[in-house]
């Protein structure tokens, strides 16, 4: 068997259940956040800072970017295990995929950091 | 010992020959869209952060999601969102064996790019009023 270091939980079963758990994490995000917006209507500077400053939406919303960089790794990591092939990509096509999927993590990691920053940076 | 009826890979190029059934059209929108979110968060964060930081940068922004391009990149991203959203929940359910016959999964993507439609169509007018 050959084991896949990159995948995020180098085990394809796990990935599965962390890719629907994770989904649903976001899934409520988007209604909440949505729902927030909606409902509120023309919402003011002060209404939406006086949001992101309470301990639930921090947490929420830490939770949801930390459920993006999983489902992310785990949804990119996938297509470029399809597509990024030797058939398509000729003899590179290891390399290749070895650099989009550290590109990947890179960005999804950024995507943390700079929500924690803008969370817990300018206050 | 040959096997001649092995899978192929399919090139780019073949693509077009194929006849596109709804199922496999609703299943690659679903990796196209979830694609354009993951380089969406960023704009996403942006905005959050613009929001945040001040009461200047939180019309900034406003005004900035008011510009064309602002609301292109806006209802573009809902798109995506809600496209993504409503094709994961269908995947969530045919997870517990619901929809997994030819028909069932016919009906799921009728039904998906129908919902998905409908809320695209809601975002853009939200974008356009906003």
């Amino acid at each position: 068997m050959i084991t896949q270091v990159t995948s995020f939980s180098r085990n394809g079963m796990s990935d599965w259940i962390i890719q629907r758990v994770t989904a649903v994490i976001l899934a409520t995000y988007t209604v909440a956040l949505l729902g927030i917006v909606l409902i509120q209507g023309d919402m003011s500077h002060a209404a939406w800072q006086t949001l992101f400053s309470q301990t639930w939406m921090q947490i929420f919303t830490l939770l949801a970017v930390l459920s993006t960089a999983a489902h992310g790794w785990i949804g990119m990591w996938t297509i470029g295990t399809d597509y990024i092939r030797e058939h398509y990509f000729g003899a590179g096509a290891d390399g290749i995929r070895l650099v989009y999927q550290v590109g990947c993590v890179l960005l999804l990691m950024v995507y943390v950091i700079w929500t924690v920053k803008i969370l817990w940076g300018n206050g | 010992m040959q096997n001649d009826h092995r899978p192929i890979n399919v090139n780019p190029s073949d693509l077009l020959a194929f006849a596109w059934p709804l199922a496999a059209l609703a299943s690659i929108v679903h990796r196209v869209s979830g694609v354009i979110l993951f380089v969406g968060v960023a704009f996403g964060l942006y905005a959050l952060e613009m929001s945040l930081v001040s009461e200047e940068g939180f019309e900034t922004l406003k005004s900035m999601m008011k510009s064309p391009l602002g609301m292109f990149i806006t209802w573009g991203l809902l798109s995506a969102l809600a496209y993504h959203f409503v094709a994961g929940i269908k995947h969530l359910v045919m997870d517990f064996g619901v929809g997994e016959t030819l028909e069932g999964s016919k009906f799921a993507s009728r039904l998906t790019i129908l919902f998905s439609a409908v809320l695209i169509f809601l975002a853009g007018i939200w974008v356009i009023q906003g």
